[in-house]
């Protein structure tokens, strides 16, 4: 298909991974976080990490939004669910997520609550205009690229006056997210992690831009180049890093020019400032309490406020103490290094929320990175023999 | 979660809607968020959304930008 097969040219990968070789410093490592969901899927289904050389190492990042929403969200989720007036619209990936003692919206709807998945705003609204007498709820999740969606919907619900339609919104903001990853006190508990540049998400970047980037390569220090989410687009993103590396450059460069430019979508970016603030501070589920990291509704819209609406309240919720999410999200731990992985959590019984989405770090390492770990242990076994 | 794919125009509709295919699929969706959306033109989909157009030329370049990365350059 146009714009995805051209980017997955498996002998081109190879030729640009010999280019990664022969470009690293063979004396220096290389340490960079993708830090979207989308990108550790691609690494790792399309086995990246294995055409690179042993110094250039790629840390997985906590950019999937349903990995970091805490327990107490969907508790409250599943809460307002129970409510016999109330009808919950979600996306797909919200339903098998954790909630406390083993919860999840799959669950609650086979209680009997009235839960169900759309695949876009737009069939949320749908929903509300057809049933007048339901009180429909969005449960709204994601990033940049997400919200404008949600707002739209607001902006149409206010529009046809559906008085029966309203938002519970958990949408939050990558900048905020990247930031906290390196300076949270979090880090030195979990471990020191050496981060030399980031590989910035592609389609939030086409909503945000690659200029709120910009404060951040310069304030770290830290090389950012933003990349599409085919093979070949992430691997060129990963030579333009080694490459920034090499100079002591620290700049924000943009490989996905097919569609992100420096501003963004500002049109998008106007409806969510039309109906959005930031909250001062939210929970990310693995990263704690993150400072502006997150939005809600403005306030002139509170009866579009699930949270308002239905004094909706979140309760404390702690994930389970051996899961080591928190420091896997943060790149300082890896998914096998869990002792909970593929034992007590797989992607059918996930406990954490690395193993939630399948662009979770540990649901990507589940699906793709154990079998190649089999196969090289049996190679290296062959040559033993 | 935040994934979105390139989808073909086939059609602009009333209301910023519009029929777009992917791999012969069709689908309508809301093109609210981009101007100008034209039959013919590829715009990346998320959520029933549109939320950019790609632009052919910028590809083009960034194709032709990996094919030198590939051979290795000087930069």
């Amino acid at each position: 298909m146009k714009y995805i097969d051209e980017y997955r040219d498996g002998r081109l990968a190879m030729d640009i991974a010999r280019q990664i070789v022969a470009t690293a410093d063979l004396v220096r490592s290389y340490h960079f976080m993708e830090f979207c969901g989308g990108h550790t899927h691609a690494i790792s289904r399309y086995g990246l990490e294995d055409l690179l050389p042993p110094n250039v190492r790629m840390i997985h990042g906590p950019g999937c939004p349903v990995c970091v929403l805490p327990i107490g969200r969907i508790d409250a989720a599943i809460a307002l669910a129970m409510r016999p007036e109330v009808t919950l619209c979600t996306y797909g990936d919200l339903m098998r997520v954790p909630g406390s003692d083993g919860s999840n919206l799959l669950k609650a709807k086979a209680a009997g609550a009235d839960i169900r998945m759309v695949y876009s705003t737009l069939d949320a609204l749908r929903i509300a205009e057809a049933e007048p007498n339901r009180d429909v709820v969005f449960f709204a999740i994601g990033f940049e690229t997400t919200t404008p969606p949600t707002a739209l919907a607001l902006k149409a619900a206010i529009a046809k006056g559906l008085g029966n339609f309203s938002i519970f919104c958990n949408h939050v903001l990558t900048p905020a997210a990247i930031q906290n990853i390196l300076e949270s006190p979090d880090v030195r508990k979990l471990g020191t992690i050496k981060i030399d540049g980031f590989i910035g998400p592609a389609h939030v970047s086409t909503v945000i831009g690659t200029e709120p980037y910009e404060f951040f390569a310069e304030e770290f220090q830290k090389p950012v180049v933003v990349a599409g989410f085919e093979p070949l687009d992430v691997i060129q993103a990963i030579l333009m890093l080694v490459r920034q590396v090499n100079d002591g450059r620290h700049e924000v460069e943009n490989q996905y020019i097919r569609a992100v430019t420096v501003f963004g979508n500002e049109k998008a970016q106007a409806e969510v400032a039309n109906f959005f603030e930031l909250r001062e501070s939210f929970e990310w589920r693995g990263l704690g309490e993150v400072p502006y990291g997150a939005l809600r509704l403005r306030p002139q819209y509170a009866t579009y406020d699930a949270e308002k609406r239905f004094s909706m309240v979140t309760p404390a919720a702690k994930d389970n103490p051996a899961c080591e999410c928190g420091a896997i999200l943060r790149g300082a731990r890896n998914p096998a290094d869990c002792k909970l992985f593929g034992t007590v959590c797989t992607p059918d019984t996930p406990m954490g929320s690395c193993m939630v989405s399948s662009e979770g770090a540990c649901a990507a390492h589940w699906t793709y990175g154990r079998l190649r770990e089999k196969a090289r242990q049996a190679d290296a076994g062959r040559a033993v023999a | 979660m935040c994934l979105a794919i390139p989808v073909q125009v086939k059609e602009v509709l009333p209301d910023d809607m519009a029929k777009v295919t992917l791999g012969g699929v069709s689908k309508i969706i809301s093109t609210a968020l981009v101007d100008d959306v034209k039959v013919g033109g590829y715009v990346v989909l998320h959520v029933g959304y549109a939320l950019a157009k790609i632009d052919p030329e910028e590809a083009e370049r960034t194709l032709a930008l990996i094919r030198e990365a590939a051979i290795g350059d000087a930069a």
